[in-house]
């Protein structure tokens, strides 16, 4: 059997960054909700937003041990599987990497402690102050890996120097073309992920008459935000299409299926792409409207593949579709969003059955949205890992053999295989458990908790 | 070119901290988990893993300092080192993540406890011993070329790094009785005095064979050990080591030392660590690149250096005051107090 390194590498890489992705998706959202309604508590002491802060908490804590566990496999994939991409680059992007543990990790592990176990052993105010900072934490980490990712797409305050990177400009690495717009779309998006997986477990309460008072704030809160976050997204997508079209033109053109450079260019709604052909079969066209989306004007340029290098080529379809698929979901929950606000001036929105019975499905939303977001994102820059400097096929480990990297990958596969459905069952007996009374004393010198972590009464004991 | 300024040797001393912590710190995580198995009963589990409930994860984060700060200081001994041990890597990380997980999981999925304990004790002993097999092929050295790794993915698995993974298991069990005798009282501090005990006599025989067979195998490492007058020089590291090997012993077995076992062990390990790197330096891939070979651009090191020397500080000093929120005992009835 002929097994390829190269390929099983960047499989078992799309395996391990896939699955760790959805993490961060909740947590970054979590952590900064979890503040929010901590602090609600702190300065207005109503016992309810303690009740939904906790009962998040519990959440949290699960998706953050498996955020942490699925993150330390992360830096590992560089030296293991891509020691060559990690020696041609380490002398800029490895200094992010440093500044995400000291700024993030630590603040995040530190003050998580205090968050999870801690409320009875410090005055309130530094209880609240340690959710905001795990909340600060995940927004520093998003901040500097996406800095990294961002420089390998559009590259800048560089010098080439014996086939390694060197650092010329450090501003204009960390600031690099793509990366403002990277991180504002990002990190919105992780936090309507979030708002759908509040908003679902309201659905599905408000559906079952459970737990009504804390469902109807959840709901009512992520409605509001949701208003505001999602055309902002819509906002900061275009704003990213602008920045791919300026700097990987081969990408957009993936993404876009165009393969001659035209002007007045129409919006493919769908097609499938052959790239043999270099053609679109089956495509269903929407005159001038491509020219106006990507460059905001009725006669602007786009270019097509067939002006670069065949060899330069990413691949076609999957750009293609993942960003529709992107795009869809997007203006799915765009129309989510604004039929909850109409009903709220009905005030129907807490009753509506089939309202409530979509949101309850809506959960997942946010998740295939950032996984389709990425994949365009990584898949158009292919076939590099340093947009136009960088092969990926240059980038691998060059000891490795098909079947070592075969063994681990089915390793990953196994153990990630047993986790995830483990989480998903877990956090499904916390979300039926719902939230429950919190009985907050003052703080004591002893009596503690049993243990720091407690398990859930059996379900229905705290209605 | 030469640099202005070499950041060469800050830079090897805050590695070199930043992995010494992550040894002690997660050294008593994992050998908690180590001694997991052994416990009596299920309240005794249960205590065993709040003690570490709150700081795990934080242990666990001079795990990717270590990486990222090789990465950033030396990359050229990451490029090499690290898919030399792809698979004591995998293993490890592998073994992490259930090992992780089971802090959450066992807590809140009562019907499938045992089987996340399972993956507690074992994920723990065998990350132990991935990462003393890291370490022993460490010390024997990488197959290069040039500047990659040329050997195979099985070539770390020698009987040497065997004996080193087996030495790292009863190590993390020592320093981990330590942090029991620390945080338990009565019936369950005896036995992990008893833990202790145990793990002692075996990180006494491991670290007398490691030190036996290290130089008749590496010959530079003979001649730096017993050349003249090094040997001179030398001679407190092991007088040093036995003084502490007698004061942790005699922790083990005085019921009113609480906190003696687990300062032993940190004595324990720090001179291991130093007669390591008295060995190797200034090698970093050992018989092949010295610290300067492999360091990076002075300017990356100047970049990381300068929020390092301000941020790490701050960091010990909030993971210190974490400790301290949860300072004390953990006990059945009250948790800590
Ligand atoms: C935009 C967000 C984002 C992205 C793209 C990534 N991560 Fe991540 N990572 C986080 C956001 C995050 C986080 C929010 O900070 C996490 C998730 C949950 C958590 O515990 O912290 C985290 C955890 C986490 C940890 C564990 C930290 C700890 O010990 O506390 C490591 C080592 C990494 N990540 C490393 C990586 C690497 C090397 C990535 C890319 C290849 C990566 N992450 C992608
Ligand atoms: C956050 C979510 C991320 C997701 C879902 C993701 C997904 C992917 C996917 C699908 C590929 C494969 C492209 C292909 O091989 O066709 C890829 C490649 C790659 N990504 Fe990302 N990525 C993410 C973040 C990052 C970040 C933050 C970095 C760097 C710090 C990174 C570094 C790489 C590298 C080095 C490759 C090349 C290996 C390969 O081609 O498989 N990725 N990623
Ligand atoms: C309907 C509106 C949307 C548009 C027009 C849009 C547009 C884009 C564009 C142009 C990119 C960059 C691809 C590249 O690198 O060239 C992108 C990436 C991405 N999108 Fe969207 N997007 C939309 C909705 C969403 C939603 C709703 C989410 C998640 C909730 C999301 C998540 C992401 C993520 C995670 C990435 C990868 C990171 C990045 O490159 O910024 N997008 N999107």
């Amino acid at each position: 059997m002929n097994l390829d390194p190269l390929l099983l590498s960047r499989l078992q890489f799309v395996w391990v960054i896939a699955w760790h992705i959805l993490l961060p998706a909740t947590t970054v959202g979590l952590a900064s909700y979890i503040a929010l309604l901590e602090g609600m508590y702190f300065f207005g002491g109503r016992a309810v937003y303690l009740r939904i802060a906790t009962f998040w908490t519990r959440i949290f804590s699960v998706t953050f041990g498996m955020g942490v566990v699925s993150g330390i496999v992360m830096p590992f994939q560089f030296g293991t599987n891509w020691s060559r991409y990690a020696y041609a680059t380490a002398n800029i992007t490895s200094p992010m990497l440093g500044y995400e543990g000291l700024t993030a990790f630590f603040l995040e592990a530190s003050f998580l402690g205090i968050l999870l176990f801690g409320r009875k052993l410090v005055p309130p105010w530094v209880h609240f102050m340690s959710a905001v900072i795990v909340a600060m934490g995940t927004l520093f980490s998003s901040f500097w890996i996406l800095v990294v990712n961002s420089w390998m797409q559009t590259p800048a305050g560089y010098r080439i120097q014996d086939g390694r990177f060197f650092p010329v400009d450090w501003l204009a690495i960390i600031f690099n073309p793509s990366f403002p717009t990277r991180l504002g779309h990002t990190v919105v998006g992780f936090y309507i992920t979030t708002a759908f997986v509040v908003l679902s477990v309201a659905g599905w309460y408000l559906r079952r008459e459970r737990f009504v008072p804390e469902a109807r704030r959840m709901m009512s809160a992520t409605l509001w935000l949701l208003l505001v976050l999602v055309p902002v997204q819509i906002f900061l997508g275009d704003a990213s299409g602008l920045v791919t079209r300026a700097e990987q033109p081969a990408k957009l053109a993936a993404i876009e299926s165009r393969w001659d450079t035209q002007s007045r260019v129409p919006l493919t709604l769908f097609a499938i792409p052959d790239e043999a052909a270099a053609a679109n079969r089956f495509a269903i066209d929407v005159p001038v409207l491509g020219s106006l989306i990507l460059t905001h004007s009725l006669d602007g340029t786009v270019k097509g593949l067939k002006d670069f290098p065949r060899e330069d080529w990413p691949p076609v379809a999957i750009p293609f579709f993942a960003f529709r698929i992107m795009v869809g979901v997007g203006l799915l929950m765009l129309a989510i969003v604004v039929v909850g606000n109409l009903l709220r001036r009905r005030d129907r929105v807490f009753s509506h059955p089939l309202f409530l019975l979509a949101c309850q499905f809506a959960a997942p939303l946010g998740y295939i949205a950032v996984l389709a977001g990425w994949t365009t994102t990584e898949v158009g820059r292919q076939p590099w890992t340093v947009y136009g400097l960088l092969r990926t096929a240059d980038s691998v480990s060059p000891s490795l053999t098909g079947w070592d990297v075969l063994i681990s990958l089915a390793g990953y596969m196994v153990a990630y295989g047993v986790i995830f459905p483990g989480g998903a069952f877990v956090l499904s007996r916390i979300v039926r458990g719902g939230p429950m009374e919190v009985d907050v004393p003052e703080p004591v010198e002893s009596g503690r908790p049993q243990s720091p972590v407690r398990p859930i009464p059996p379900e229905g004991a705290a209605t | 070119m030469s640099p202005p300024l070499d950041f060469v040797p800050v830079w090897t001393l805050i590695l070199g901290l930043g992995v010494f912590f992550y040894v002690l710190l997660d050294g008593f995580d994992l050998g908690v988990g180590i001694l997991h198995r052994f416990a009596p009963d299920a309240e005794a589990r249960n205590l065993m893993i709040s003690s570490l409930a709150p700081i795990w994860d934080g242990n666990e984060t001079w795990l990717v300092l270590g990486v990222v700060g090789l990465m950033a200081a030396f990359p050229l001994a990451f490029a090499i080192i690290i898919p030399a041990v792809y698979f004591p890597i995998v293993i490890m990380l592998l073994s992490l993540i259930f090992r992780g997980v089971a802090f959450e999981f066992r807590f809140r999925d009562a019907p499938h406890r045992g089987f996340w304990d399972h993956g507690f004790a074992t994920g723990s002993l065998i990350a132990t011993f991935a990462q003393g097999v890291v370490l022993g092929a460490f010390i024997q050295g990488f197959q290069t070329d040039g500047r990659s790794f040329t050997g195979g993915s099985l070539d770390c698995f020698t009987p040497f790094s065997i004996l080193t993974g087996i030495c790292l298991v009863f190590g993390y069990a020592l320093i981990g009785a330590g942090w029991l005798v620390l945080k338990t009282e009565g019936a369950l501090q005896q036995r992990a005095r008893r833990w202790g005990r145990n793990a002692f006599i075996g990180v006494c025989l491991a670290v007398l064979v490691v030190s036996i067979w290290t130089p008749l195998m590496e010959t530079d490492i003979r001649d730096r050990w017993f050349g003249w007058p090094n040997t001179l020089l030398l001679a407190p590291v092991p007088v040093i080591t036995a003084l502490i090997a007698w004061a942790t012993w005699r922790a083990l077995n005085d019921p009113a030392s609480h906190v003696g076992v687990f300062l032993g062990a940190i004595g324990l390990f720090a001179m291991s660590y130093i007669g390591i790197g008295i060995s190797l330096f200034p090698m970093i891939v050992p018989h092949r690149f010295t610290l300067w070979e492999a360091a990076s651009d002075p300017s990356t090191q100047a970049f990381l250096l300068v929020g390092t020397l301000v941020l790490l500080p701050v960091i010990l000093v909030y993971t210190g005051w974490s400790y301290w929120v949860f300072r004390g005992k953990v006990r059945g009835d009250f948790g800590y107090h």
